[in-house]
């Protein structure tokens, strides 16, 4: 144990025990439980799709993506909500708005945080921070390199949320923006290897911030069958990610899949389409708990 | 028999002290003054054990958001006023059309992709002559990049966002005379009414071309043409691979979309129908 992570056990311990006295000193606690909820790829969609719609008639919208999230939250508090970026683009209300609303929105639901997509960068870097005012969330993004844009010190590489006293870390990869997206709209944003930095923020998360869930949201895409890195490679080249939130190849899972880290362990990736039209749901229990919703793919991490 | 672990200051090995109860009231103290210590180090003792006892679970699923789950009205208040003006914009009428122009008209060429390449060349050529000097030779298309129908009547912004729903961009690539012959190769190969404009083509009943001119002169295998198309296009979108490599390329920073838009608000009425500028016997 690094002598820095007993200091902070020593004095949490201390003050839990100066509050709770003798109690705390049972050998086993209650099964704590986490929500997260997350969406990819919305692109604007603000509205549901219309009822002659010849695939999605009636679904998404973001009026009923409040309620159906306000009505988890009140089952679970310990809730948080993520997007895993492509905020943008796909409807005239990004042509009109350039963003203001997805943003104004995604702020009534009371977003945790967000990646970053290549097309958040359609209107440039400039128009990206341009809608910043009107976002009251984190955009955590931990591979793209910003110090010689507008957009320094304006997004984290991660951010450590505390539920139910569960310290969950979440962090950000996006996609090589060469290519995909014209390079004066990104100007001289630079791009890290998500692996690497995924690595490094994972580990910090896990061991220098202590956090007993670690999540990535990543916007490199599903599965390619190339060398091109997507979420299955982030998870087999890394050891302390607990779930990937991912986006960019609007798939669409039955469930979530399960696959194995470096380290043989079970992660978790998840990613709901596009437009809206699913919201993911993730439920961690702690401590031995067992899943109390018990309808969708469980697994032990 | 009480017992501790102390850790030292520089995080040595720990060791452990017992210390018996009933010795003195000197040892008594010291022990009462160690209480907060041992509940402590007891914690600490606890936390680690939850540690290596605890499990973790993951379960998760996708909802679908459906017609069972209703809208929420303040939601849905605030994104009114947003959808009134969006509205307003995208209907307004810019033009009108007299028929219906859909691509699936018969033959090499169709009203609506006669209406699009046309629309790339009357609207592009002034940004460009500008910048360069130089005209544009003829513009190149997809047809599945024809995205809708426009129906007869007033046309609005909404049309051109349903022919256009893509952000791609005008560009220009200036192509050698090799690599234009190698496009007429792909639409031979094609057999597809792609759209275009500023070039005539014939084809016999086999797709081979067997006439294609330009500014109304044979093609000049020594001769550099300016071809506009959309930057998807340029980068091979739809397997135009003569696109790739050109002489020189050239960013309009215009928008297909906006190119229409623009057009249509500077003329009354359309046009536009299938003519003789790409045929086969």
């Amino acid at each position: 144990m690094k002598r820095r992570n007993f200091i902070q056990q020593t004095s949490a311990a201390s003050a839990f025990v100066g509050l709770g006295g003798l109690s705390s000193l049972s050998f086993s606690e209650a099964t704590k439980h986490i929500t997260i909820l997350h969406t990819n790829d919305v692109h604007s969609h603000i509205e549901p799709f219309g009822p002659d719609h010849h695939r999605n008639p009636n679904m998404g919208g973001v009026a009923k993506r409040a309620v159906l999230i306000e009505k988890i939250r009140q089952e679970n508090p310990n809730t948080l909500l993520l997007d895993a970026g492509d905020i943008f683009q796909g409807t005239p209300y990004f042509n009109f708005y350039g963003g203001e609303l997805e943003f104004k929105l995604m702020s009534k639901l009371k977003y945790d945080a967000s990646t970053l997509g290549n097309h958040d960068f359609d209107n440039g870097i400039d128009g990206l921070y341009a809608q910043l005012p009107h976002a009251d969330f984190d955009f955590l993004i931990s591979n793209y390199d910003f110090s010689n844009t507008i957009m320094d010190g304006h997004t984290k590489p991660y951010k450590v949320f505390t539920k139910n006293g569960i310290r969950i870390g979440v962090f950000g990869v996006g996609i090589e923006l060469k290519g995909l997206v014209n390079d004066k709209l990104y100007k001289e944003t630079k791009y890290l290897d998500p692996i690497e930095r995924a690595t490094d923020m994972s580990t910090i998360l896990k061991n220098e911030e202590n956090c007993d869930l670690v999540i990535c949201l990543s916007h490199l895409g599903y599965k390619y069958d190339s060398e091109k890195v997507d979420d299955h490679k982030l998870a087999a080249k890394t050891e302390n990610i607990d779930l990937i939130i991912g986006g960019h190849t609007h798939t669409f899972l039955e469930e979530p899949t399960i696959v194995k880290n470096k380290a043989d362990n079970n992660v978790m990736i998840n990613q709901v389409g596009c437009y809206g039209l699913y919201l993911g749901r993730i439920d961690f229990y702690l401590n031995g708990g067992k899943p109390l919703a018990g309808n969708g793919k469980s697994v032990e991490i | 028999m009480a017992s501790a672990l102390i850790y030292s200051e520089e995080m040595a090995p720990t060791f452990l002290i017992c210390v018996p109860l009933h010795r003195n009231l000197c040892t008594m103290k010291k022990l009462i003054k160690q209480i907060p210590l041992i509940f402590c180090i007891l914690s600490i003792i606890s936390c680690k054990f939850d540690t290596e006892v605890s499990k973790k679970t993951i379960e998760g699923k996708e909802i679908p958001i459906d017609s069972t789950i209703p809208g929420d009205p303040k939601i849905e208040a605030f994104i009114a006023p947003f959808k009134e003006h969006l509205n307003k914009t995208l209907d307004s009428t810019l033009a009108y059309n007299p028929h219906v122009l859909s691509k699936g008209e018969k033959g090499m060429n169709t009203g609506i992709g006669n209406l699009m390449a046309d629309i790339v060349m009357k609207q592009a050529t002034p940004i460009f002559k500008s910048r360069t000097g130089n005209n544009i030779d003829f513009v190149l298309l997809n047809y599945g990049g024809i995205r809708s129908e426009l129906n007869k009547g007033p046309v609005t912004t909404r049309d051109a966002y349903n022919m256009m729903p893509f952000e791609n961009q005008i560009v220009i690539a200036e192509l050698s005379g090799e690599k234009v012959e190698a496009l007429l190769r792909y639409l031979e190969k094609a057999k597809s009414a792609h759209p275009v404009s500023g070039i005539k083509i014939k084809m016999n009943k086999e797709y081979k071309v067997t006439s294609a001119m330009i500014n109304g002169k044979p093609i000049n295998p020594e001769q550099n043409y300016f071809v506009a198309t959309s930057d998807y296009l340029q980068q091979g979108g739809d397997n135009m691979s003569f696109f790739s490599n050109p002489v020189n390329l050239y960013d309009t920073d215009y928008k297909l979309r906006n190119a229409i838009i623009d057009y249509f608000q500077k003329i009354d009425t359309i046009k536009a129908k299938q003519d003789d500028r790409f045929i086969k016997e």
